[in-house]
């Protein structure tokens, strides 16, 4: 239990030594015109805001995620066993991801579903990118304000609609029996249906039409705070239209583009519909994986511990690309 | 000349094919919805009926979903709402040397997988609660572990949108509030608070419609209990019938039905905000010329 019970040690110690230095800080330098935080918002107000905001950064937030990497780091036991003297800390459920511990081969199995889930996101991320470049672009730039209206409209109104919903859409035209195959059988293209669903292409589909807006809205307000004088300008120079968006529209939209494609890639690796509902049937997502170790086998330590994996491989991933297009994070994630 | 109408052509075609493959698979979706057959099928077209709706309207599991589905979103709504506000606020007070972790924890939830944040939170709260009997039985059940859930994340939706809101605050308004003789608590509610009114309406539609879609960490959160989505999920996984297209024609109706009152609301508010700006400007003018 005392490894658990640290957990919750850890944000008083967090918190005691920004009080201590904003204290030290206060007698070193005394402003008068400052004026203390309950001061500031009435001891009513002031004490419901910290309240609320201490449950939700603590209890919603930083504690569950602490206590999961916790957790992470023991044995799988029965309920009866857990605190007791099994319960120690140890890495066999970070090992088994690397060797199986059932035959002790490697498991490739499982490093595998990460890293397809890895790639595969990356791919619909920049399939995601050029669907929707020329859009914001046209709206950011082009389009008059009654039209831009009218799109994005139209943008939103899909994404009412809810995720499980369009997944089951989208398998309904791409199905051995549906309007595509249907389409393609009766002009004579094919003779027999394509298996879009067993082949994939309704995963890349489905992902690149979950998270669509997620990259249209960061790519349109990044471009349209750009001033149209350097497009003119960039233009009555006698520059190319593609070295208009290579050198003056896409430099300047940077953050935003990182934004949009941290965003895209996040949310792909971590989705649960999409590949249950229009992945292949010998198609393994890593979500699907963690999914299996919470509800089929019980194993939740060892579905920690491959969430954790998860979350430490794409968040080193995201990192090293923003540094590599030499983007702060703080300007990717506003 | 003739470049330019050929790159208008372009446009027109790319934006057309971007809007099909947008509406495509839900107008598909959507002629299933009104065709006899069993196995959703948009082509060919056999006969129009409504009997998927009546399904769809007798199908319990769907209809308690719903329900739960109504209750996470106003639980989470009433947590999330108020939370937010009050890290907006304190997001411009903390002290400065604690802003950038503070920042990162609040902001942490938005990046995420929610798959990640379901699994946390069971993990976390199963132990808390476990401390009694009488918090378990009470507590540790799937609606209240999903409202949990989804808070976490919804809360910094809120957040982010009280912030946008408050960059646009006059500080001048509340200097002279104060100088007034107001108290800050007095500031709060009669000038900050009228002055975040609509960022709270956006907090609230958009923090209920994001719960009510939400399946990532609902899956894991709900336990035994289910909401609409992840009923609809079980729905997809074990076959397909023409009741779930259903459901969506009725969803997006809704949806566009509210588009176009969200759309007429903010012309008739755009019109009543050019007409005052241009009776402002007349009477300026008048009493330019009046005291001329």
């Amino acid at each position: 239990m005392s490894s658990r019970a640290l957990v919750f040690i850890i944000p008083i110690i967090v918190i005691a030594i920004f009080w201590m230095m904003a204290r030290r800080e206060a007698r070193r330098k005394p402003d008068p015109t400052r004026k203390g935080f309950f001061e500031r918002n009435g001891v009513v107000l002031g004490t419901v805001f910290v309240l609320l905001v201490g449950f939700w950064t603590l209890f919603l937030v930083a504690l569950p995620y602490l206590y999961m990497v916790v957790e992470s780091f023991h044995p799988a036991l029965p309920p009866m066993k857990r605190g007791g003297p099994d319960d120690v800390l140890t890495t066999a459920q970070y090992a088994s991801f690397l060797v199986n511990p059932i035959n002790d081969s490697i498991n490739w199995l499982h490093m595998g579903a990460l890293l397809f889930s890895i790639i595969a996101s990356i791919a619909v991320t920049a399939l995601n990118f050029a669907i929707c470049y020329p859009l914001a672009y046209y709206m950011a730039q082009a389009g008059t304000a009654q039209k831009v209206r009218l799109l994005m409209l139209g943008l939103i109104v899909p994404y009412w609609v809810n995720e499980i919903l369009r997944a089951f859409s989208l398998r309904l035209l791409l199905a051995s029996k549906g309007l595509i195959n249907q389409a393609l059988m009766g002009l004579g293209i094919t003779d027999a249906p394509i298996d879009f669903l067993g082949n994939n292409t309704g995963l890349y589909v489905g992902l690149s039409y979950a998270y669509l807006l997620v990259m249209m809205f960061p790519l349109y307000n990044a471009i349209e705070s750009l001033d149209k004088n350097q497009v003119e300008a960039a233009r009555d120079l006698g520059a190319p239209w593609w070295r208009i968006h290579w050198d003056v529209v896409i430099p300047y939209a940077k953050p935003g583009i990182a934004s949009g494609c941290t965003m895209v890639f996040m949310l792909s690796v971590g989705s649960l519909a999409a590949p249950q509902f229009l992945g292949g049937p010998r198609t393994l997502w890593f979500t699907a994986v963690i999914y299996d170790f919470f509800f089929q086998s019980f194993n939740w330590p060892r579905g920690a511990a491959y969430a954790f994996i998860m979350l430490v491989v794409c968040i080193a991933l995201v990192l090293g690309m923003l540094r590599l297009f030499k983007v702060s994070l703080g300007e990717a994630i506003r | 000349m003739s470049s330019k109408a050929i790159m208008k052509g372009m446009i027109g075609f790319y934006i057309l094919l971007f809007f099909g493959y947008l509406f495509g698979p839900l107008l598909v979706m959507g002629v299933t919805a009104f065709n006899t057959p069993g196995y959703p099928q948009a082509y060919p077209f056999e006969a129009f009926t409504l009997d998927w709706f009546v399904k769809l309207y007798n199908h319990r599991n769907m209809m308690d979903g719903l329900k739960n589905s109504i209750v996470i979103g106003i639980g989470v709504v009433a947590i999330s709402v108020p939370v937010g506000l009050a890290a907006s606020i304190i997001m411009s007070q903390i002290y400065h040397r604690a802003r950038g972790l503070y920042y990162l924890i609040t902001i942490s939830p938005l990046l995420t997988p929610g798959v990640i944040i379901g699994i946390s939170t069971v993990i976390f709260w199963r132990d808390v609660l476990s401390v009694t009997d009488v918090t378990r039985g009470l507590f540790y059940k799937g609606i209240v572990l999903t409202i949990l859930g989804q808070a976490s994340f919804i809360s910094a939706y809120c957040l982010l949108i009280f912030m946008a809101r408050l960059t646009r605050f006059d500080r001048a308004q509340e200097e002279a509030a104060l100088d007034l003789g107001a108290t800050y608590p007095q500031v709060f509610w009669h000038i900050l608070l009228p002055f975040l009114k609509p960022a709270v309406v956006s907090a609230i539609v958009i923090g209920f419609l994001t719960s009510f879609e939400n399946y990532n960490t609902t899956t894991f959160a709900i336990l035994a209990d289910k909401t609409l989505v992840t009923v609809l999920a079980g729905e997809v996984r074990q076959g397909t019938t023409p009741a779930l297209s259903a459901l969506a024609v009725i969803i997006i109706g809704i949806s566009i039905i509210g588009a176009i009152s969200y759309e007429v609301v903010k012309r008739q508010e755009q019109n009543r905000a050019e007409r005052a700006q241009r009776q402002a400007i007349l009477a300026e003018r008048g009493e330019i010329a009046a005291t001329a």
